[in-house]
């Protein structure tokens, strides 16, 4: 439980953090809240010889609406989300979400960038990210680049970030009226990782008919999925009981989870099945109430 | 019990007297065995076997000593120079302090290093070189009792099984006649999982020898500081270490329940290293250490029956167990029961006839056996009749409320004789489960269960109704290496009236410098408010064989009475001088002697106090003091009735506990606010082993969950609301009438939440689910029975 020995760094701009990045290479590690890579370092899994801490680094932690998108810094806390007037109003998917990630005292330090950033697929905001269709800012040494969060999570534990570079930004896309979402997740206890979790975010007409429809899920793959099956069925439709139900086993199917200490790879189906139902009920429900 | 008998000013017993020690734990200022530094300090972390069988072929420690700051690296060897390298349990078995030659389960000791600081410590642990020849690890007792299992402990010398011993009570022949002729039978091997205490402080020690007086100190987290000195110095005599010469401090300590009681390794190797070092030597573990290595509790394999007549008249009982306990018997049971009170197992029923017997096996698993918050071994007692009561009631279709009130022991019928040997003092079953009926609205909710079936919906109900017995011991048959289980008190009036006493127990969160005070309050009518309680110094506390087991205020406390009544005896003959008048002529009430007829005659205590140091008799030695030790005549027995009602999602089968009633009677009551929060504590505490926790090894005897990421501790979020409640029913034989509390809620929630899980699904064809009850297993038994989504 105690780490080997590394440098700390305390950068006060981006672009030193950057230069760091490149001076040191692989054996640099940014650390925004901690929360993931201190209890990797203690274990002594994670053995970054050079720590660089962009905590000091201003103009990092924010959440702002503007031209169509809501833009969160990546030093944002996840307990800045729960408390955001803006994110209460109008994304009920991130607030289901922020309350459910780990225990209150983590989400205190715990940044959204940093949930990204560290690429785990068992972390929340991932899912949430691919059902709000968001997109990543990085700056790096050529300056900054926007990363659709669809190729953001290439493979297990891994992100689209090059080694140099630095998440800044989330952006998600301002929901237009008529629109509700959900996170529904199911833990062993609070700060467990879930055995399955679903985020669902969507849009419905005068009509009811589902306009634009995201689903992602949490911890039942090497990558957090998006269950792309379940969203093409519901698109364009005002789906009854049998249709959500079409859904959940369409979702259940694309999962590709595993067996562990939370229970089988049947049972984690089951779950997404069960979860993705009642994530799109309720998001329904929050987006006709929306009106 | 009336209202409290002293003023609030007094503060005595029944007063909601606020914990005298929160005012340093609530501003962080407790004082813990890791608070302590010394001068010239070193620092000790351990290298830990990566294997649960093998074979050691060599250690290299070259590397590790290499590194600057590192003064020691010590092995088996090392330490087998000095004959170290094993030591005695508790239970009269063997424990290797480090190994030489083979290591015997993951995460045992395997080498210590002392270093400057911790973290040059932790960078050497990663340099120890060492070289294993892995074995296969028998991590199962039923395959450590198969014919061909590798004998693990070869070192007993003719040891040709893995048997460490077998025990049994009761009527074996008279049990097996009642079953053939019984009406109906029923039968249900129910496994209570390996668990962890998981204290939130772990454990660990500074050890200082002084080289020049010659003495030892080791401040240490142990829950019996008394018994450990006379342990060191009976293991350690050999090497110069003489009683008088050895001073344990216990300071404030972060939770023990039972996991405090053993001595580890780890203390042993400091204090080698600082007698050879001549240094002070710090040891502290950390999370995973103490999760992985340090005693676990329970791990019964329980085979349970019950006979009973058509009418639900319960005849027998018969309990075979086959019992889990690592490589080595590191319990901490009074040495005469090796299945603790493991014979409590009938319960609170009038169960005429019965029958227990047990085998306790060595695996490849950490060695232990402790009481976790439970007086040995009773909450694998209470959980098997509990559970099987339940059982029998849905065999006969009876409700079971109403199966238990048929068959409680009436409270006319106390003293009870039980058929497995004890004398149950005091109780009043019915009572208290109806209180907790009448509490929960127990006939709306079956009303209730009844139309949520109908729809689908799954709704349990379930009750335990248990028997603990705790206050261990009376000297006759309870010793631990020999030294009585009595417990002590020494109490010192000062001129100005206020006092000091000291105590053979150790508060690990008790509350003891409140309710020690609070019941010499009582006796004395000194403000509890002006009594200092002392514990767990060697140098000044009166020897006392510690605190576990619920047995503070059944000895400890006893013992505080009875020193206050030979206070109260020498205050007489003051106050009879200072008022000229003879002793008999004095009466005494909270805190004055008056003469009697006169009672504007008197003396206070304050008054006598003073006399004591300035104008006692002639004849009369000064001072105002007294000391006792008390021997219980018989253990007390506290009982209780839950009722525990939960909802079950049926698609994700997650369990809801809707509401959980609980009352409890532990007889009189000293501070009924503690007495809330030890209720809350435990209750929490038998919530986790229901529904969260267990210690999972895999069959190379790997452990899966060896950290709180995966060992899963139920947070404020997971408990629910508790409802609580008391009866009280003194203790005949207890001079307060008290008789402990802290255990009874961990030792009945366990079966009150399991039994409620089993009746959402009985209909289904459900009769047991082994704890832990989590949403998978709910889950995984709806699919099963064709239920699920």
């Amino acid at each position: 439980m105690i780490p080997p020995s590394f440098e700390y760094l305390t950068p006060s701009k981006i672009s030193d953090a950057i230069a760091m990045l490149q001076k040191h290479g692989e054996e640099a590690k940014i650390l925004a809240g901690g929360h993931s890579l201190i209890p990797a370092m203690r274990l002594r899994l994670s053995e970054p010889g050079y720590l660089i801490d962009i905590s000091g680094i201003q103009g990092l932690d924010y959440i702002l609406e503007e031209s169509g998108q809501l833009r969160i810094g990546a030093m944002t806390r996840e307990a800045s989300l729960e408390e955001s007037q803006i994110v209460r109003e109008k994304y009920p998917l991130l607030l289901d979400t922020a309350k459910m990630i780990a225990d209150p005292s983590v989400r205190n330090v715990a940044t959204v960038g940093g949930n990204l950033a560290h690429g785990d697929p068992a972390n929340d905001h991932p899912a949430t990210m691919l059902a709000l269709g968001a997109n990543v800012v990085v700056e790096g040494p050529n300056g900054s680049r926007e990363i659709g969060i669809d190729d953001f999570f290439p493979d297990f534990f891994t992100t689209a970030l090059e080694p140099e570079e630095i998440l800044t930004e989330i952006r998600i896309p301002s929901p237009p009226s008529g629109s509700g979402g959900a996170y529904l997740k199911i833990e062993r206890k609070v700060g467990d990782y879930a055995a399955a979790a679903v985020a669902c975010q969507l849009n419905i007409d005068s009509g009811g008919s589902i306009q634009k429809i995201g689903i992602g899920l949490t911890n039942v793959g090497s990558t957090p999925i998006r269950a792309s099956s379940a969203e093409q069925l519901l698109q364009g439709k005002n789906p009854d009981e049998n249709m959500i139900a079409e859904a959940g086993r369409l979702s259940a199917a694309d999962s590709e989870p595993m067996e562990d200490l939370r229970g089988s790879a049947e049972y984690k189906r089951a779950l997404v099945n069960e979860l993705t139902q009642r994530a799109i009920k309720l998001s329904l429900q929050r987006a006709e109430g929306s009106r | 019990m009336n209202g409290p008998k002293t003023s609030p000013e007094v503060g005595g017993i029944g007063h909601r007297v606020k914990r005298k020690e929160d005012a340093r734990f609530i501003r962080g200022q407790g004082k813990y065995t890791d608070d302590v530094v010394l001068p010239g300090m070193l620092h000790m972390d351990i290298v830990r076997s990566p294997y649960a069988y093998a074979k050691i072929k060599s250690i290299n420690t070259d590397a590790a000593m290499a590194i600057p700051g590192v003064h020691a690296v010590i092995t088996g060897d090392v330490l087998k120079q000095y004959n170290l390298h094993w030591m005695p349990t508790l239970m009269s078995d063997t424990q290797m302090v480090l190994p030489t030659d083979t290591v015997m389960y993951q995460s045992q000791e395997v080498a210590a290093v002392i270093a400057d600081d911790r973290y040059i410590a932790a960078d050497a642990v990663e340099a120890v070189e060492v070289e294993y020849e892995p074995m296969q690890a028998v991590v199962d007792p039923f395959k450590a009792m198969e014919p061909d299992a590798p004998v693990l402990r070869p070192d007993k010398e003719g040891k040709t099984d893995n048997l460490i011993w077998h025990w049994e009570t009761g009527e074996r022949e008279a049990t097996e006649k009642v079953f053939q002729n019984a009406d109906v039978v029923v039968k249900e091997n129910i496994y209570l999982p390996r668990i962890h205490v998981a204290s939130i402080e772990t454990c660990g020690c500074v050890a200082s020898f002084d080289p020049a007086e010659g003495k030892l100190t080791v401040w240490m987290t142990t829950q019996a500081p008394h018994a450990i000195r006379t342990v060191v110095a009976l293991v350690a005599g050999h090497v110069g270490l003489s009683e008088e010469k050895i001073r344990i401090i216990a300071p404030d300590i972060g939770g023990g329940f039972g996991g405090k009681v053993p001595v580890y390794p780890g203390y042993v190797i400091a204090i080698a290293a600082s007698v050879v070092i001549g240094k002070p030597v710090k040891w502290v573990e950390d999370r995973s250490e103490n999760l992985q290595a340090d005693s676990f509790a329970r791990d019964y394999h329980m085979g349970v029956e019950l006979a009973a007549n058509n009418s639900g008249k319960m005849e027998a009982l018969r309990i075979k167990t086959i019992a889990d306990y690592g490589y080595t018997d590191a319990a901490a049971n009074p040495s005469k029961y090796p299945a603790g009170m493991f014979s409590i197992c009938t319960g609170s029923y009038d169960i005429k006839t019965a029958f227990t017997e047990m085998d306790a096996y060595y695996t490849n698993k950490p060695p232990g056996g402790v009481a976790y918050r439970c007086s040995f071994r009773v909450t694998e007692a209470v959980h098997a009749i509990e559970r099987i009561v339940d059982v029998l009631a849905q065999k006969l279709g009876r409700d079971p409320a109403e199966l238990r009130m048929q068959n409680f022991i009436q409270p006319d019928e106390f003293p009870y004789q039980s058929a497995l040997g004890w004398e149950y003092d005091s109780g009043d079953y019915p009572r208290a489960l109806k209180l907790a009926m009448e509490k929960i609205g127990y006939d709306d909710l079956r009303r209730e269960q009844v139309e949520k079936r109908a729809r689908g919906e799954l709704m349990g109900i379930g009750i335990s109704s248990f028997t603990e017995i705790v206050g261990a011991g009376p000297s006759k048959d309870f010793d631990i290496l020999g030294i009585k289980m009595f417990d002590s008190c020494e109490v010192r009036i000062h001129p100005t009236g206020k006092a000091i006493a000291r105590f053979g127990t150790k508060s690990q969160g008790q509350g003891h410098e409140t309710t020690y005070a609070q019941i010499l309050a009582e006796e004395l009518g000194i403000p509890a408010a002006h009594i200092q309680v002392e514990e767990g110094d060697t140098d000044t506390a009166p020897y006392g064989l510690g605190t576990y087991a619920s047995r503070s205020t059944p000895t400890a406390g006893a013992a505080a009475a009875k020193a206050a009544y030979k206070v109260r005896d020498k205050a007489r003959k003051i106050a009879a001088h200072l008022l000229e008048v003879s002793e008999e002529d004095l009466e005494w009430e909270v805190g004055k002697f008056y003469v009697k007829g006169s009672p504007e005659q008197s003396k206070t205590i304050q008054d006598i106090a003073f006399a004591a140091y300035t104008n006692h008799p002639e004849g009369m030695e000064a001072g105002l003091e007294a000391t006792h030790y008390y021997d219980p005549p018989n253990m007390t027995f506290p009982f209780g009735s839950y009722i525990c009602v939960v909802d079950i999602d049926r698609k994700t089968g997650v369990i809801n506990v809707r509401r959980f009633v609980a009352i409890d009677d532990c007889g009189n009551i000293i501070n009924p606010m503690i007495l809330e929060g030890q209720i809350h504590g435990g209750l929490t505490q038998g919530l986790a082993p229901a529904m969260y926790e267990e210690l999972i090894y895999d069959e190379q005897g790997n452990i899966l969950n060896g950290n709180f990421m995966d060992y899963l501790l139920p947070t404020a979020v997971e408990t629910p609301k508790w409802e609580t409640d008391q009866t009280v029913t003194p203790c005949p034989h207890h001079p307060l009438g008290a008789k402990g509390v802290a255990e009874s809620p961990t030792v009945g929630a366990p079966p009150a939440i399991a039994n409620a899980v089993v009746d959402a699904l009985s209909h289904l064809g459900v009769v047991n689910m082994d704890i832990p009850i989590t949403p998978f297993k709910v889950w995984q038994v709806l699919k099963e029975k064709g239920a699920a989504a």
